[in-house]
């Protein structure tokens, strides 16, 4: 009861605040409106079509980054955390383009990819990449040394110690670093949806918005990538729970 | 040397061992034989290189000279058992209790039914009341415990190592599981080398007893335990405990604390 109860009191507490807020007029109705009326544009908008293909759109581009993002950056990342003087190697490139925005990359991007589906994609597979391979180099790294020692004098040799001991160790830390990337993604996919060539995704729906002056929608469309993030993160927490039972015991 | 062990009788043969950590030896021509079927206990000051022995003597760590070798042959080439202090880090905690004991089994490709088989006799050696279907961390630290000894047992070891076993246990529950563990080590005759900072332990659980000093390390006392088997609490409080008990308190003051 706790555990949705308080929550569920913030948020009405937020909503109360920005009701007051419209209420004492602090600001323009244009650029504040008030909570019914962004429920109602919001509403209208998703029961009369475009908004539900914005979403659906962002949806799709972050997952299909994300999933290449994982492809990419868990196999390399054990690879690279089982041999640690090469990821000692690597570790300046990694943490440096892993520190750089990604929307930085963006023009980057466009020259290598064109303007179109697959810049988004690239750009956003890219950051998440790198903090996924980051969380999987250290989760090897990290891997208990009585583990692996156990495993070796139990015969198992340098490829068994990999995938019966040295992934597992890690999981913990992928699935961390794979909550991290999707986050990423829908961060760069969001962005990248105002700026690079787009017509729909829920980033041009926010500054289509926002130039119309629909600022109902502008903040219902705000929400509504927020309400996306939360649940992609509550997914991977729900999955870390369940899937790695052991972990911190 | 601790001589007069023939060869055929001798499970580990250890000569002219050397090892330094840093520049600093630990083990500068060290020798070692001990007898098949023997309980042997390593009791010394804090870091005198027990662990690093066993260590090298298992495998797990390279020593820089001389050899180690059973009946002959190198350790690549014998199964050798295990028992880590830190049990909590040397069990599977992503498989339950009774794949553990399976997994050396399974590297050691023996077959579904030998696997099942020999898990059910050391439940049945280990009087086992708890569920092995379980995950580690759902077990107590003594559940845990055993269940490592059973998973270095299950390969039938030639030599069985263990590392400091009880150390992270409440007294209760290490009295208990040394009565456990004498029974099916004397029950298999499994050679085996113990490590332990607790002298109690080391006369109780063993058949010779080997006292280091400070490094470089060498013997100081090599104690034979003629105790009768099974040894209890009560063997604690005999005559002959306590007699091998003083000898090496005396031992451990005179050479190994005072040097």
């Amino acid at each position: 009861m706790r555990a949705v109860g308080l929550p569920a009191l913030g948020a009405l507490g937020f909503i109360l605040l920005w009701w007051g807020a419209v209420l004492v007029e602090v600001a323009d109705p244009v650029l504040l409106p008030s909570p019914a009326e962004t429920w109602r544009e919001t509403m209208h908008a998703l029961n009369t079509g475009p908004l539900w293909h914005d979403l659906w759109q962002t949806v799709q581009r972050t997952v299909v980054s994300f999933l290449v993002a994982s492809l990419i950056g868990v196999p390399l990342g054990i690879a690279l955390g089982a041999q640690e003087r090469l990821y000692r190697t690597c570790e300046f490139v990694v943490d440096f383009f892993r520190s750089t925005p990604a929307s930085a990359l963006f023009p980057l991007f466009l020259i290598l990819f064109g303007v179109g589906e697959g810049t988004k994609i690239a750009v956003a597979a890219f950051g998440a990449a790198l903090v996924i391979l980051f969380n999987a180099a250290y989760g090897v790294m990290n891997a208990r040394r009585t583990r692996i020692l156990a495993a070796q004098v139990m015969g198992a040799g340098r490829v068994r110690i990999m995938f019966d001991v040295l992934v597992w160790e890690a999981t913990p830390q992928i699935l961390v670093g794979m909550r991290s990337g999707v986050s990423l993604a829908l961060v760069i996919i969001v962005v990248a949806e105002m700026f690079i060539g787009s017509t729909d995704g829920l980033g041009q729906r926010v500054i289509v918005a926002q130039s119309l002056f629909e600022s109902g929608l502008m903040y219902g469309v705000i929400f509504l990538a927020g309400a996306l993030g939360y649940l992609l993160n509550l997914l991977f927490l729900i999955l870390e729970k369940q899937f790695v039972h052991w972990a911190g015991k | 040397m601790s001589g007069g062990i023939a060869p055929r009788e001798t499970a580990l043969s250890i000569r002219g061992l050397r090892k330094a950590f840093g520049g600093q030896p630990v083990y500068d021509g060290f020798d070692l034989d001990v007898r098949r079927g023997d309980i042997l206990a390593i009791f010394g000051p804090n870091g005198c290189g027990k662990s690093t022995l066993i260590n090298m003597a298992a495998g797990l760590l390279p020593h820089d000279g001389g050899e180690i070798l059973f009946d002959g042959r190198t350790v690549a080439d014998v199964r050798v058992g295990y028992v880590f202090q830190n049990y909590r880090e040397a069990l599977f905690p992503w498989r339950r209790a009774a794949d553990n004991i399976r997994y050396p089994m399974r590297r050691l490709g023996l077959p579904a039914a030998e696997i099942e088989r020999r898990l059910e006799r050391l439940s049945a050696d280990f009087r086992v009341r708890f569920d092995l279907n379980r995950y580690p961390y759902e077990l107590s630290g003594g559940q845990q415990q055993l269940v490592s000894i059973m998973r270095s047992l299950a390969i039938e070891p030639e030599v069985l190592f263990l590392d400091e076993p009880f150390s992270a246990l409440d007294y209760e529950t290490t009295l208990s599981l040394r009565a456990l563990l004498q029974d099916v080590l004397k029950g298999r005759e499994v050679t085996s080398i113990l490590v332990s900072h607790d002298l109690e332990e080391s006369i109780v659980l063993a058949d010779r007893l080997l006292m280091l000093t400070r490094r470089p390390t060498s013997v100081a006392d090599d104690v034979p335990i003629p105790l009768p088997w099974p040894r209890t609490p009560e063997t604690l409080g005999e005559a002959g405990f306590v007699a091998i008990k003083t000898r090496c308190l005396r031992v451990f003051t005179e050479a190994v604390a005072g040097a």
